[in-house]
């Protein structure tokens, strides 16, 4: 009934893959640079003092740069759901097009109108004009990931809507519910609140390097002073927003959670792996430890996935096969509900056709109470389920390391920014440029998190991406994937090129 | 308000929206005609340094209407999204290549260390003035010409061609829609730099423009009558109360004759035309893109309106009338529509705020003092 060729929908999972991460290396620094140009007009406008409007200009030209590399990544991503993902775009568009719509009327005009007042308006409107118009780009960025991070906040956890056989696709019925999700909430906070790190984190970097070059440094220890104090607000938010976006994991994908933790047989107090390096050879069929070697901290699993300490967390063995006990079902009886849910609904578009009243009305009642399981219906094997484990564990571990080492950097910059010791501590102007890197890698890692995480499912347990995917040929997605790496690449490696040769100009001289 | 609405009146509503955005996008593709009249009216690099400075404050306007366009398509109706997006698969993703490249041209093109150099940046604009227009029109021209595609009990689309939408391009019909829209943008983008930059001192450089947008102006007309003709002479796809479509000769020019206010907006949207490039040819007005852009604005909404409404599929297949798609077929549910609806009504402050803004910023001509410094384009 739902034929797919499997390498197709592999070119497209990399095509999306691939854009997103791109994308995601300029935005980051869009949502928080926007923000720290803010401040520094902010204080400009306050104090009247021209450092702070060099300052300003200075970030306001490499956000410039970044940000036209980021709405090039940007415009593909939202068309590829149309283009690779068509099925998609059907059966969930009703849900999924409203945010999208609403981001570019609410969020991206205001983005627009306003870069064009905050790069050339300095001569054109009065001071405060130009504030408020750096403000709006600043919030319009924002805006802009508060309506992409709903859309994906619903992927990752569907509400708000039903099934329509008539037209086959589900429908809105609570537009609040997707929109404002507690999961969309804990993805904006946290999304935002790491892209504020990271961009804190480039303020930060490039300053250090003026310091190391002993170049423009009254400059580079305001802004040091401005971005540690964001970044490690920031950082503490964020690790706070982490756990409230682990528990949602764990409470509406806790195969995802059981994937970040190896965690394979599911237990009572479960502890939480603080560190552990995976056996590569451990498959599913066996019994084996997944662990080489592991750190783990006891109950705290159970404690952060259900905050009820001595709770019992499922493993992977329990989310495939079952757990009576623990009232998990198995994926092999979700799969048989959800091929009868998948055949009456064929037998009813087809006897409503024919005329045939009676079979429509019988395979209508079949169909509603499977529909709950229709999504596995279309899984070949139960073992689909899973996402792939070690890309998860390392991901989801190194994300959280680096971020609980951003807040003991951003510390000791502040303190040595008080103590007015920063020049003369090169280790620390070195880590400092180093950590810029450290941030990108978090940050994309995050996003494998999410993403890989979610997997096999383009909707979790309503839609796999076998289904979502355009009827199209290979060779087409193979095609624009590779168009896509070559042109992204070379602007990237523009951008990148026009960023260091910025950086070395510096600041306009007084 | 709007939750007592009919779902047909609330498909309307939406079906007028997305063509406002649509015709203002033609509006705002000055943008894309001034970069195509780059190598052409700019001899010196103050004379382009003008050119993209004048368009480079606007470039995003035109970018965002394309991309809200396409997200108030998806919200409202996604059956199209998903058909012509994954169906049409090749063109769009050209359209949206010129459209990539285009984003960074601007930003990067005199940057020092820009790895592609700046003729190679100018060459992106270029091919997104054109190419990238060119294929939009050929593209929207399909909403009357029909496309290649069957839709499954489960409404996945089926394209029946191999060029995957790229066909859309070698019909006469489509192709010269998208050569008017070419030449348009062209007019619209010469009218827009008269308007925007001071020509003091720089009389041959002004003359130059003025010329190519009214030779952009004549070579258009060809183009547009060939296509409106054309397509008030062609048969095309009518629906009944119950969905079931048939053909009709004639039907274009039906609905314009039914619909007599669509027929004043196309006559006085190409009056406005006509009359925006009047005053910068014979006139020396700067003035003239206003007319014209209201000009095309019209124009736009009546191509829209024609291919929606009264009872015609707007985007009609070639293969099976039964999958055509209707704006009554192809949209969300009424809950969608209606908490859309609610979403619609920034646009006006959408609108009154860019406006402000467009009056602050263009307040004062553009001059070449303004583009030698650091952080011109």
């Amino acid at each position: 009934m739902f034929d797919f060729d499997l390498g197709m929908v592999n070119w497209a999972r990399a095509q999306f893959a691939l854009t997103a991460m791109y994308h995601w290396l300029f935005v980051p620094l869009t949502i928080g640079i926007s923000f720290l140009c803010a401040f520094f007009e902010s204080l400009y406008v306050k104090t009247g003092n021209e450092e702070w409007k060099r300052i300003t200009k200075f970030w306001m030209t490499l956000f410039g740069i970044n940000f036209a590399i980021g709405v090039a990544t940007g415009i593909i991503l939202e068309f590829q759901f149309g283009t690779n993902w068509s099925n998609y775009s059907w059966i969930v568009g009703d849900i999924f097009g409203a945010p999208l719509a609403i981001e570019g009327i609410a969020a991206f005009f205001l983005e627009a109108t306003f870069f064009a007042v905050m790069f050339f308006g300095w001569e054109r409107v009065s001071k405060k004009q130009h504030l408020f118009a750096t403000w709006m780009v600043a919030i319009g960025s924002n805006l802009s990931a508060w309506w992409i991070l709903a859309a994906n906040g619903w992927m990752q956890a569907p509400a708000g809507m039903k099934f329509n056989p008539e037209s086959v696709r589900f429908e809105m019925e609570n537009f609040a519910a997707v929109a404002f999700s507690k999961m969309a909430v804990s993805k904006f906070v946290h999304v935002t609140a790491s892209s504020f790190i990271v961009a804190s984190l480039f303020v930060v970097g490039v300053s250090c390097w003026f310091l190391l070059k002993k170049r423009h440094q009254v400059f580079a220890r305001k802004s040091i002073m401005v971005a540690a104090v964001f970044g490690l607000i920031s950082s503490l938010y964020t690790a706070f927003t982490g756990d409230e976006s682990a528990y949602q994991v764990a409470q509406k994908q806790p195969m995802k959670l059981a994937a970040f933790e190896g965690l394979y047989n599911g237990e009572k107090s479960a502890g939480l792996v603080a560190a552990g390096v995976l056996d590569p050879s451990k498959s599913l069929e066996d019994q084996n430890d997944p662990f080489l070697f592991k750190v783990k901290i006891p109950g705290l699993l159970s404690l952060l996935s259900n905050r009820t300490p001595g709770t019992f967390v499922p493993g992977i063995y329990d989310l495939v096969y079952g757990n009576e006990a623990e009232g998990i079902e198995s994926v092999e009886s979700k799969m048989a509900k959800g091929k009868t849910a998948l055949e009456s609904l064929k037998v009813y578009k087809e006897s409503k056709i024919s005329g045939n009243l009676t079979l429509a009305e019988s395979s209508l009642a079949s169909f509603n109470e499977n529909q709950k399981y229709m999504g596995h219906g279309h899984l070949s094997s139960p073992k689909d389920v899973v996402p792939p484990v070690g890309i998860l564990f390392y991901s989801f571990h190194l994300m959280v390391a680096l971020g609980s080492f951003f807040i003991l950097f951003f510390a000791v910059a502040i303190l040595l920014a008080y103590k007015d010791k920063l020049s003369s501590i090169r280790p620390f102007l070195w880590t400092g440029v180093a950590s810029f890197f450290l941030g990108i890698i978090s940050s994309e890692a995050g996003w494998v998190v999410a993403e890989v995480g979610r997997q096999p499912w383009a909707i979790q347990d309503m839609l796999p991406v076998t289904v979502a995917a355009t009827n199209i040929g290979r060779g087409n997605v193979q095609a624009t994937f590779f168009m896509f790496l070559i042109v992204f690449t070379i602007l990237l490696v523009a951008e990148i090129m026009i960023m260091l040769k910025q950086i070395s100009i510096g600041p306009q001289e007084r | 308000m709007f939750g007592n609405m009919e779902i047909y009146t609330l498909q309307q509503y939406w079906w007028i929206i997305c063509s406002v955005l649509g015709a203002l996008f033609l509006f705002l593709s000055f943008v894309q005609g001034g970069q195509s009249l780059l190598w052409q009216v700019a001899k010196s690099e103050v004379e382009k340094s003008l050119v993209v400075n004048s368009l480079g404050r606007k470039w995003e306007l035109t970018f965002t209407t394309l991309v809200t366009f396409g997200g108030a398509m998806f919200a409202s109706f996604p059956k199209f999204y998903s058909t012509s997006f994954g169906g049409a698969y090749w063109v769009w993703m050209l359209i949206l290549f010129t459209f990539i490249v285009q984003a960074v041209a601007y930003e990067y093109r005199k940057k020092p260390n820009n790895f592609l150099g700046q003729k190679v940046y100018e060459l992106f604009l270029f091919i997104n003035g054109t190419v990238g227009i060119l294929l939009i029109g050929a593209a929207v021209a399909t909403f009357f010409s029909g496309s290649n595609f069957t839709l499954t009990m489960f409404n996945f689309v089926n394209w029946t061609h191999p060029l995957r939408g790229v066909e859309a391009a070698f019909s006469l019909f489509n192709l010269s829609l998208g050569i008017f829209l070419v030449m348009n943008a062209r007019t619209l983008g010469g009218l827009y730099l008269l308007n925007s930059i001071d020509f003091s001192g720089l009389v041959e450089f002004k003359g130059r423009v003025t010329k190519c947008t009214f030779m952009s102006f004549v070579i258009s007309l060809p183009f547009l009558l060939y296509f409106l003709i054309a397509l008030l002479l062609m048969s095309g796809q009518q629906y009944d109360d119950v969905g079931v479509v048939s053909i009709v000769a004639n039907k274009y020019l039906a609905n314009l004759l039914s619909m007599p206010i669509v027929a004043v907006m196309l006559l006085a949207g190409l009056v406005l035309v006509i009359l925006g490039v009047y005053l910068a040819k014979f006139k020396s007005s700067s003035r003239g893109i206003w007319p014209a852009g209201l000009g095309t604005v019209l124009v736009g909404l009546t191509v829209f309106f024609l291919a929606g409404f009264n009872n015609t599929p707007f985007y009609p297949s070639n293969v099976d009338l039964n999958s055509s798609l209707t704006i009554r077929n192809a949209s969300s549910g009424h809950y969608t529509l209606v908490v859309m609806s609610y979403v619609s009504l920034l646009v006006p402050f959408v609108l009154g705020y860019i406006f402000y803004f467009w009056r602050k910023m263009d307040g004062k001509k553009l001059s070449s003092s303004e583009v030698t410094n650091d952080k011109a384009y």
